[in-house]
């Protein structure tokens, strides 16, 4: 086998494990940056994930699976943005009840779904196009959902530093205060990138019941949505560097299981700790300069919004 | 308080009920109530699953002289501690905690609460009221391994294993003798997920395993992920805990399926007629707590060889740990007409010869 060939899988097995964290990281990164810090991310992907789920096996159709999962994902948002935006309950502490009941609500709803199988969602292979070797397969022989999720992130990066509405958006999180007084309405902004935020999450949990392991299994996330929170503060909010690090965590995670196929003796607890041991790593090394952090992070990230009359 | 504050106050109150701890049975003037904590959630369709099955063959069977709850996705560690001192006080007679980690907290709360019993799957310390018990899937597996040896083109089997603890090496052992009694080429190549259940992750470690020329998939951890791989890729697998034939139709050859209804009805039934006792049960074949999924897409021949393996461990006449074993050195540490004595697979931290890698330590 040529060293290619070999390749070929491992980056396919990482654009999978990769995806959902891209995903739903896109849409925290927006919420983040209009100032709304939601750590309900984990919860919202597991919602997203049951009514993928349901949804694409009540119907056959993978398409009003995914439909049903942002919706899902935007409903649970919803809930957060009512308490935090407008009772302005603690956001974190919302945040995480939001996870809590995700949990729940996911695996109350999914209990009848436990033992279904699903057909995943096609490739959509491109006649021809698929066939070039090795750049093939990895470019042209992939699901929907990893194409949306590249496209997303371009669409989210565009928006957020060239676009009017982008850069108000990032004024809303800079300081609320300001951008109200120049009459921009915070409150709804906060909501629509809140939202966002919620669907994004539940488009990757779609991405998990639907694709990369099409079955329901209550608490399937396993912590991803925990790392998506993680990752865009390894980003320091930009959307370029959230590519750089979700697909760095999903290769370490792969490669360390390959390594041990391999028979590279290195104990396989320090290889499952790899991939959080890279992101705690980057994290401090980013906070070592402070500036960055500061420069970076939205000034009224987590802060509540008391419109001045 | 104005409006506002209270409405704030009611949603946050309505959130904190998903907190609410899972809870069956209504509660009335009960004979007894047995209580179960759960490493995964019911829904894992694995391990978690079948205990609860096992829960529920205890409500069928005794009725409503029985009240039985369950707590689920409990953490090993520190809060589980917690979560059995809590049902040992909420007036619990019996308390099964099913999962290995649990140990150390099971028996700390027994000693605290000498009026309550305790049942700890798969550990090893007891008390006068703490009882282990655990079933001989190694069974199981060997009878798995006699089939993927018969069936394999590539000679390399895939196994997920979840962490390197006696039970999870000894599963493997036993499946790499298995396929050695018809295979002497066959090797096994295993990755450690630590985790029972990540489905990402266990459908993970099967792409790199089948990546790596495996072609058959067996896994000791609690979701259909890698048996689902197994028949997106095209190769075998086995089920794991319970029969999984739904998430691979043309994948899975057999499942080793635990069933614990019997042992569990017989030891709630003795705490209600007030005979439970201490003890250690050790159940295989034999016992029923361990049986075999139906042999599916395979040739008759081999399901007929796969089904008196079956019979052959059931009645006796075949141990999996008989002599002569090799070690991985190849020196031959069981001699021929020799059993490995359960003491021994209990504590077992080594490969057999064709199991590729070292166990963590």
């Amino acid at each position: 086998m040529s060293g290619l060939d070999w390749l070929i899988p491992v980056v396919l097995t990482v654009i999978t494990a990769s995806t959902p964290l891209l995903l739903a990281a896109t849409g925290e990164l927006v919420t983040e940056r209009a100032g709304v810090l939601n750590l309900g991310v984990e919860g919202m992907m597991l919602v997203g994930a049951i009514a993928a789920f349901a949804v694409a096996s009540a119907t056959g159709s993978g398409l009003l699976g995914i439909l049903a999962a942002l919706l899902a994902g935007a409903a649970m948002a919803l809930v957060f943005a009512v308490l935090t935006i407008s009772m302005m309950a603690n956001q974190v502490a919302s945040g995480l009840a939001l996870t809590i009941f995700g949990v729940g609500l996911s695996a109350l709803v999914g209990a009848s779904f436990v033992g279904i199988a699903l057909d995943p969602l096609p490739q959509l292979s491109i006649p021809g196009l698929s066939a070039i070797p090795v750049l093939g397969p990895i470019l042209f022989g992939q699901d929907l959902l990893v194409y949306l999720s590249f496209a997303i992130l371009a669409a989210v990066a565009w928006f957020l530093a060239r676009t009017r509405p982008g850069l108000v958006l990032k004024a809303v999180g800079e300081s609320h205060d300001s951008a109200h007084a120049l009459g921009y309405r915070v409150i709804a902004i906060r909501y629509g990138a809140t939202l966002f935020g919620g669907a994004m999450a539940g488009l990757g949990g779609a991405y998990l019941s639907l694709s990369y392991t099409p079955m329901w299994a209550e608490n399937m996330t396993a912590g991803r949505g925990w790392i998506a929170l993680a990752l865009v503060v390894f980003a320091t909010w930009r959307p370029g560097r959230l590519l750089l690090g979700a697909y760095m965590f999903g290769a370490i995670t792969i490669l360390q299981l390959h390594a041990q196929g391999a028979g590279v003796e290195i104990p396989s607890q320090f290889m499952s700790m790899l991939p959080y041991l890279a992101t705690i790593l980057v994290l401090v090394l980013i906070s070592r300069d402070s500036t960055k952090i500061r420069l970076n992070a939205p000034a009224c990230l987590g802060k509540v919004f008391r419109p001045a009359r | 308080m104005n409006l506002r504050d209270s409405l704030k106050r009611a949603a946050g109150l309505a959130l904190a009920g998903g907190l609410v701890l899972a809870a069956a049975g209504a509660m009335a003037d009960d004979d007894i109530k047995v209580g179960f904590v759960y490493v995964g959630p019911i829904g894992d369709h694995g391990w978690t699953y079948r205990h609860d099955i096992g829960r529920l063959a205890i409500e069928e069977a005794l009725g409503d002289k029985v009240e039985t709850t369950f707590v689920e996705s409990v953490k090993e560690g520190a809060d589980a501690e917690r979560v059995i001192q809590q049902l040992a006080a909420s007036g619990h007679d019996l308390i099964f905690t099913t999962s290995f980690g649990f140990m150390n907290a099971t028996a700390k709360v027994a000693k605290r609460n000498p009026k309550v019993m305790f049942e700890h799957a798969t550990g090893y310390k007891r008390s006068n009221n703490l009882s282990t018990y655990m079933a001989r899937f190694y069974e199981g597996r060997y009878v798995s391994g006699v089939i993927a040896g018969k069936l394999t083109e590539s000679n390399i089997v895939g196994y997920v294993g979840s962490f390197p603890i006696p039970e999870v090496v000894r599963g493997i052992n036993a499946f790499m003798l298995g396929a050695h009694s018809v295979n002497p080429d066959v090797k096994i190549k295993v990755v450690w997920v630590n985790s029972w259940y990540d489905p990402g992750k266990e459908g993970d470690a099967a792409k790199a395993l089948i990546d790596q020329g495996a072609d058959m998939i067996a896994q000791h951890t609690d979701s259909p992920a890698p048996l689902q791989v197994a028949e997106n890729r095209g190769v075998m697998g086995f089920g794991q805990a319970s029969d999984m034939i739904q998430f691979a139709p043309k994948a899975q050859l057999t499942a080793v399926i635990d069933d614990w209804n019997g042992y569990y009805v017989a030891r709630a039934k003795a705490v209600m007629d007030g005979n439970w006792e201490s003890g250690d049960t050790w159940g295989g074949m034999d016992s029923g707590m361990v049986a075999m999924a139906p042999f599916t897409n395979m040739p008759d021949d081999v399901a007929k060889l796969a089904a008196e393996v079956t019979e052959a461990i059931s009645n006796g006449t075949l141990h999996p740990f008989q002599g002569p074993i090799k070690d991985q050195s190849g020196k031959v540490v069981v001699a021929e007409g020799e059993t490995v004595s359960d003491e021994d697979l209990l504590r077992m931290d080594w490969y057999v010869m064709g199991v590729e890698g070292k166990v963590p330590k």
